[in-house]
């Protein structure tokens, strides 16, 4: 194998990109079309445009998550979160006078964001200041934020009517939807805070080792805080998208399980939940990786019975896949060397060059 | 005893891990009935070589022989199966299982497919027997000292008709008395045909019992030789492959007068700092250029006054002030932002990010001190991770490895690079020099040396009372948690006095104040 091509493989996207490609080509092989792009009235349509739009809210979440999980910590609450801001946004709008207005469509997501940072900064005190541990800290909003969504909703289904705000989710710009340069405006933000400053680092470093980073200077509580306050401020983003998505809010469903797919997407990513290292490209990767496998099990008529499995499955493979440790035993055993506990002298003579 | 055939040999060992190649082409071998030590500075090799051995790593290139026969272990299970038993450094029992189900542990004897627990208690005495221990089988392993626990690691690792023994220095716990015990059994298993190959940083031990020495250095092999053959002080050279005038060029180090030094302007002066249940009050004062020596028992607090010196703990009372100003010192910034810097003596908990890389561990404590906004230009940070890498003669010479693949000496160089990095005025090294080994030691006692001649003020903590006197102006004397004195370094204090000190409490003669 050449250094170059070695090196590609060594890369740590290299994986999740081929995930990504081997699953593109398997639906374009069933269904021709899978790939096609029209223009219509000026806007780009067709299912890869699909999949960027609806993978915008959860990359976004996902976003948020990698520096959570990058501080070793993990936040189970930006399903609720979304719900909350989604709730609170629809809510304010619902009352207006006139739901076309921009500022009063403005006033609503700055209130709603006020709210989701609010929320962000009492997971960043519990678990910064007060020290709980984060998968118990976040669990309590992740509960609790659903019956505060409900009681902003009163336990309905808010349905709205308003332009602008269904711009969020479903408009467009530059013939694209809106959503995908939301998300990307996010990424790139969020990368520039972190690669183009030494916050990146810092926040590694917190992850690796919180009370080194403090003898080294570093306030690691506020870092702890403020990634917890960003991860809150994505998931009141995304929670735009998804409610503007449907037009309306609803306290039982928005995000749902959300927290789940997001964390999937930072591990696929490369991140590790251990804390250290993050990689943002990886994770979008990553969330792309899980809506083409969610667009996929509905192009391929799976019943939604098995949907689940079949998505268990992939999942599984990826994850394998991934992992160093299964690789090298799947391409050890690939070039006929004997399972390790029989070792005969004799085979082995001939795989260890003297 | 050598003149049977190898039980183990080991031909053109190579083994590189990303960035670092631990082992080039490297020969070794293993003569039945000898033991032989294993010598190298920390990152020579050692480690990585019995890993190998025993089939945590694969090799990349290269031969091992058992027997006569060609082997490629994949784990330590399998090695012990055929007869290669490990005894780790950190003795790697179940504290909570008792000594019996700790040496059976993984393959128990069995009746009906039931653990056979009269058989494993049987097995158990009869092992330890054979080690002259006479012990309770069914204590759990945690009630007995250290020494008694390698015992039963050392009895669990032969059980295994175990052809050869690794014991990876199995003595840097143990006092003088359980060593000798150790010694004893050694030379009985020897004695019964066993190789034993024998990994320890202490040369006396080397002297005291290993047939022969294999001297490896910087992943290569510098030779192999009878013990008899090879004076005390040509092992070290070879270890570290220069002479020794590094050690010898310290004791040199110019003690400037105190009392010069004390006509400076003090940089941090404490009066009666304490925190409850970590130190009693005390008083002391570093001027510029003055190397202050910790010395005291293990739980003496010197630890404890080293982290009120940074803030790492907060103060309950008592005063500070820093260059005539009083100061607060609460937490780790402040004392940054007044120009102290502190190694932990905790590389791994407190010291070391290892995800991150040797040139990110570096400038951390520089960035932490600027803040987030405003980075240190990649140029800038090359420079001075070059500077100090090539300085501190930091291996690998790679800024971009992760730092957790560099050996603890490597590690200790790195830290001390990050703090020198922001230019302290007092740099607390506590324990700067444990477990690493000779040569790594004597370049951070040289640049202790260095540094306060330069005019930097440096609280000295060390287990070694020899090198705290070697280094510092003035000692101060910790005993349970109090510090009792404070001895200006001249020529009336050696080790025997500050020894007396720490036993009575009361500093014979004439204190500095």
């Amino acid at each position: 194998m050449s250094e170059r091509a070695k090196s590609m493989l060594n890369h740590r996207l290299f994986w999740p990109v081929a995930v990504l490609v081997v699953m593109l080509v398997a639906n374009t092989v069933y269904r021709p079309g899978f790939l096609s792009i029209e223009v219509n009235n000026g806007h780009l349509y067709g299912t890869p445009i699909d999949i960027l739009r609806l993978s915008a809210p959860l990359i976004l979440v996902a976003l948020g998550m990698t520096l959570v999980i990058s501080t070793g910590g993990i936040d189970l609450s930006v399903g609720s979160t979304c719900a909350i801001s989604g709730a609170i946004a629809c809510l304010y709008i619902s009352r207006a006078p006139d739901q076309n207005n921009l500022v009063t469509v403005f006033t609503a997501l700055a209130m709603a964001l006020g709210v989701a940072l609010a929320l962000g900064a009492w997971n960043g005190v519990l678990v910064s200041v007060i020290g709980i541990q984060p998968i118990i800290a976040t669990l309590i909003l992740m509960v609790a934020g659903r019956g505060l969504a409900q009681l902003v909703t009163e336990g309905q289904i808010i349905t709205i009517n308003s332009g602008p705000f269904r711009a969020i989710g479903l408009g467009h710009f530059l013939t694209l939807p809106l959503a995908i340069f939301i998300a990307l405006g996010a990424a790139l933000l969020i990368a520039g805070l972190t690669r183009r400053t030494a916050l990146g680092m810092i926040v590694e470093s917190v992850g690796g080792n919180r009370e080194a980073s403090r003898l080294a200077g570093i306030r690691s509580a506020r870092i702890v805080f403020l990634v917890y306050v960003v991860s809150a401020a994505c998931a009141a983003i995304a929670g735009f998208m998804m409610t503007a998505n449907v037009s309306s809010a609803d306290g039982n469903n928005t995000g749902l399980w959300v927290e789940l797919d997001a964390i999937l997407a930072v591990v696929i990513g490369g991140t590790s939940l251990a804390g250290g290292r993050f990689y943002l490209s990886g994770t979008i990767l990553g969330a792309l990786i899980i809506q083409t496998l969610t667009t996929t099990v509905y192009a391929m008529n799976i019943s939604p019975q098995t949907a689940l499995l079949f998505k268990a499955v992939v999942v599984i493979a990826v994850c394998l896949i991934q992992a160093p440790a299964f690789r090298a035993k799947f391409s050890r055993r690939g070039r006929g060397t004997p399972p390790p506990p029989t070792p005969s002298p004799q085979r082995q003579k001939e795989e260890v060059p003297a | 005893m050598t003149d049977s055939r190898p039980v183990l040999t080991m031909t053109g060992i190579s083994k590189s891990f990303p960035g670092v190649r631990a082992l080039h082409n490297v020969d070794f071998r293993l003569f039945p009935g000898e033991v032989h030590a294993l010598m190298g500075e920390n990152g020579a090799g050692k480690s990585t070589l019995i890993k190998v051995l025993t089939g945590v790593y694969g090799i990349d290139a290269g031969t091992i022989t058992l027997s006569g026969e060609q082997v490629a272990f994949s784990g330590p299970m399998q090695a012990s199966a055929a007869g290669v038993s490990t005894v780790y450094q950190e003795v790697n029992l179940c504290p909570n299982l008792s000594v019996a189900e700790n040496i059976f542990i993984g393959r128990e004897p069995r009746r009906f497919g039931a653990v056979h627990w009269g058989e494993v208690r049987r097995r158990a005495r009869q092992l330890l027997a054979r080690l002259d221990l006479d012990i309770d089988v069914t204590a759990p392993v945690a009630s007995y000292s250290l020494a008694v626990q390698q015992m039963v690691a050392i009895a669990r690792a032969i059980d295994v008709q175990a052809q050869v023994l690794i014991l990876d220095e199995p003595t840097s716990s143990l006092d003088a008395g359980e060593v000798a015990q150790l010694f004893r059994i050694m030379r009985q298993l020897r004695d019964e045909g066993i190789a034993i190959l024998f990994v320890t940083h202490f040369l006396d031990q080397v002297y005291g019992i290993a047939d022969r020495i294999t001297v490896l250095r910087n992943g290569t092999l510098v030779g192999e030789y009878p013990t008899a053959e090879l004076p005390q002080l040509a092992l070290v050279e070879k270890m570290i492959g220069k002479e020794l005038d590094v050690l010898e060029g310290i004791e040199e180090h110019s003690r400037r007068d105190l009392a010069a030094l004390e006509d400076g302007t003090p940089f941090v002066e404490v009066s009666q700092l304490s925190r409850k249940g970590a130190v009693a009050p005390f008083s002391l004062t570093i001027h510029a250029g003055e190397v202050v020596g910790l010395a005291g028992l293990l739980g003496s607090g010197r630890t404890e006054v080293a982290r009120l010196f940074f803030g790492a703990d907060r103060a309950d009372r008592g005063e500070v002030a820093v260059s005539g100003k009083p100061a607060g010192l609460r937490n780790p910034v402040q004392a940054i932002e007044r120009g102290i810097g502190f190694c932990s003596e905790n590389r791994r908990a407190e010291g070391i990010i290892p995800d991150l890389s040797v040139r990110e561990n570096m400038i951390l404590a520089m960035q932490a001190s600027r803040g987030w906004l405003r980075p240190i230009p990649r140029r800038r940070q090359d420079e001075l991770v070059e500077q100090y890498i090539k300085a501190l003669s930091i291996r690998p010479a790679n800024p971009d490895v992760p730092v957790r693949n560099l050996s603890g000496g490597n590690q200790q160089k790195v830290l001390l690079a990050r703090w020198l990095i922001t230019e302290p005025r007092l740099l607390i090294l506590d324990e700067p020099t444990r477990g690493i080994d000779v040569g790594a030691k004597a370049e951070i006692q040289k640049l202790v040396a260095q540094l306060s001649d330069g005019g930097m003020a440096v609280l000295f903590i060390s287990a070694e009372l020899e090198e705290v006197l070697r280094l510092s102006h003035k000692v101060a004397v910790m005993r349970d948690r109090e510090m009792v004195a404070q001895l200006s370094n001249d020529d009336t204090v050696d080790a025997d006095r500050v020894m007396q000190t720490i036993a009575s409490g009361t500093p014979r003669e004439e204190a500095t104040r």
